[in-house]
């Protein structure tokens, strides 16, 4: 079996974020950048469904050079080898056309992603993958099993679970529950310096939007402090003042 | 030109979120002088698809084939892709659900159309197409212009907000072709629990946290959902301390909601779990630490005990209730 997992690089999620250029860019000034925590997820699932040498687990990013020590991390936490798409990963379309374009050219039984990113929460590489190699994907899924030829997947629905039976090739996009994201452990680490890493050029698509520019939210004014022996008070203020109930 | 609204069912029925994509919807399309067309796949009754015209659909395409009966994204974008060209629609908007992550992807891809998912205003036609997103999970937004002939944008629930707009609705059956390349994965069943209210889609929310010290000490935060009519919601640690489910959790690396009322009870608000609750229109903090960071970015708060706030609250509430 072989499975791919696709790899985003993201500011961490402590990362006061700012932009520059008046408002066009991410300011990445003293960021400190990791594997998309969800991205994790995805990689730790794949690493246990390949444990006992069941197959291999290929990581991909698209990204340039800078997103190499990402692709080691995930190399450390178990993925076999990798793959970086040398390209500046415009946006959820360029990117998952170049994973589909390596997936095409290898062949997996599944690829797993995260539910989204947590830079620009899209959500939609995995379904896009899917579109490009016309095949099933599942997003948001919490459960993946898979018995060698069918995978039974639950995926998320508002206010309770789906469960999908697949057989053939897929892609499922994993939140929390597919699996405990994996810590690497020291051996993990060493290892991952010399497993290989396959740098690949992008294939060129063209492009149907862009971010023109970034905005914060509006501060909020200051607290209204009602005193705890007060407490009662808090539901005429949410009625009369707030008027959300 | 018109706009396409998927409507997406749920044991045949439509919820707030999908009368809000239509809303929205409607709102672009009368910017544009143009109809509004609805697309409805599954079984629903035509009373239900009736409802559509409230908020401004003059036309609904009705799918009831059998076989979508079940949400399938790849068999359901198709018929969708293929509703947009037969109604000559260049603008498909659809609510940002669960479903609807899975579904507005599939459906960019085979229109070549540029996607926008977690919409939160009306596009500006100013200098061309663009609309505003969540982005950094709540942290900021982002401007995003589409060039794409055809577009799909994604509108995040309570972003907009249910909109009346009287219309005679017209129901058409459309039985577009469907491939079994597209019918592969299989829905074995559906767990959906009707009496609660769904977290993505709720108005009001009361989460808790660590300082709830356990599991067993939930009942107070039901009773005061349950009397709200409020869906419950927890932090990162508590999910994973498995005292809630997963599903519950709002932060960073669990769902982002925008509520209009957001109840944080032993929360202390790390960035990550403020990132996740930051749109909610009215944050109320309920922290014995005053020093508690929640409190920066609440609207209301009160410093004390939970375990003696709360009853408080839920006494008050039963009171105003009468």
């Amino acid at each position: 079996m072989k499975i791919l997992v696709c790899i985003s690089n993201v500011p961490d999620t402590t990362t006061k974020i700012t932009f520059t250029n008046d408002n066009t860019q991410f300011n990445t000034a003293g960021v400190q950048f990791i594997v998309n925590p969800y991205d994790e997820i995805a990689l730790s699932r794949a690493i246990e469904l390949c444990e006992g040498g069941k197959g291999t687990v290929t990581v991909i990013n698209v990204g340039e050079s800078a997103t190499e020590p990402t692709i080691r991390k995930a190399l450390a936490i178990g993925a076999d080898d990798a793959v970086r798409v040398n390209a500046v990963p415009r946006d959820a379309y360029f990117t998952a056309f170049q994973i589909a374009e390596y997936a095409k050219a290898n062949d997996f039984n599944m690829i797993l992603c995260g539910r989204e990113s947590i830079d620009y929460n899209g959500s939609q590489v995995a379904a896009m993958i899917g579109e490009f190699l016309d095949i099933p994907s599942i997003s948001i899924i919490k459960k993946l099993d898979f018995d060698g030829t069918t995978a039974t997947i639950e995926r998320e629905i508002e206010g309770g679970k789906e469960v999908v039976s697949v057989t053939g090739k897929f892609v499922a996009s994993c939140a929390e529950g597919t699996a405990e994201a994996k810590i690497p452990n020291m051996r993990g680490i060493m290892s991952a310096r010399t497993k290989p890493l396959t740098v690949v050029e992008a294939v060129a698509i063209e492009e149907l939007g862009k971010v023109t520019k970034f905005e914060t939210p509006a501060p909020r004014g200051a607290v209204k402090l009602i005193p705890a022996e007060n407490a009662e008070e808090l539901i005429t203020l949410l009625h009369t003042e707030a008027k959300v109930i | 030109m018109s706009v396409l609204v998927y409507v997406e069912q749920a044991d045949g029925k439509f919820k707030k979120s999908v009368f809000e994509a239509v809303s929205y919807a409607k709102a672009i399309a009368d910017n544009q002088n143009t109809n509004l067309t609805a697309i409805s796949i599954g079984n629903v009754s035509e009373s239900e698809l009736k409802e559509l015209g409230k908020y401004g659909a003059s036309k609904v395409l009705n799918v009831a084939a059998d076989q979508l009966k079940n949400f399938v994204n790849q068999a359901y974008a198709s018929v969708i892709a293929e509703a947009a060209k037969k109604e000559n629609a260049n603008l498909i908007v659809l609510s940002n659900s669960f479903s609807g992550k899975g579904l507005a992807p599939r459906i960019a891809v085979k229109l070549k159309a540029g996607l926008v998912d977690g919409a939160v205003e009306i596009p500006s036609f100013a200098g061309g197409f663009s609309v505003k997103k969540t982005a950094f999970s709540g942290k900021a937004f982002a401007v995003t212009s589409l060039t794409s002939d055809n577009k799909v944008i994604a509108l995040n629930p309570n972003a907009f907000g249910v909109k009346e707009k009287a219309t005679d609705a017209a129901i058409e059956n459309f039985s577009p072709e469907i491939k079994a390349t597209d019918l592969t994965a299989i829905v074995k069943e559906i767990v959906r629990a009707t009496n609660k209210i769904s977290l993505p889609d709720a108005e009001l929310v009361v989460s808790a946290g660590r300082g709830l010290k356990g599991p067993e000490n939930w009942g107070m935060i039901e009773e005061l959902a349950e009397l709200l009519g409020a869906a419950t919601a927890c932090s990162k640690p508590v999910s994973d301390a498995d005292w809630r489910p997963h599903s519950e959790h709002v932060g960073q690396t669990g769902i982002a909601i925008s509520p209009n009322l957001y109840i944080a009870i032993g929360i202390s608000g790390a960035i990550q779990h403020l990132a996740g609750v930051s749109s909610s229109k009215v944050i109320v903090v309920i922290n014995k630490d005053p020093e508690a960071p929640f409190f920066k970015v609440a609207d209301y708060g009160i410093v004390g005990d939970a375990f003696e706030v709360v009853p408080k609250i839920i006494a008050a509430l039963k009171a105003h209730k009468g």
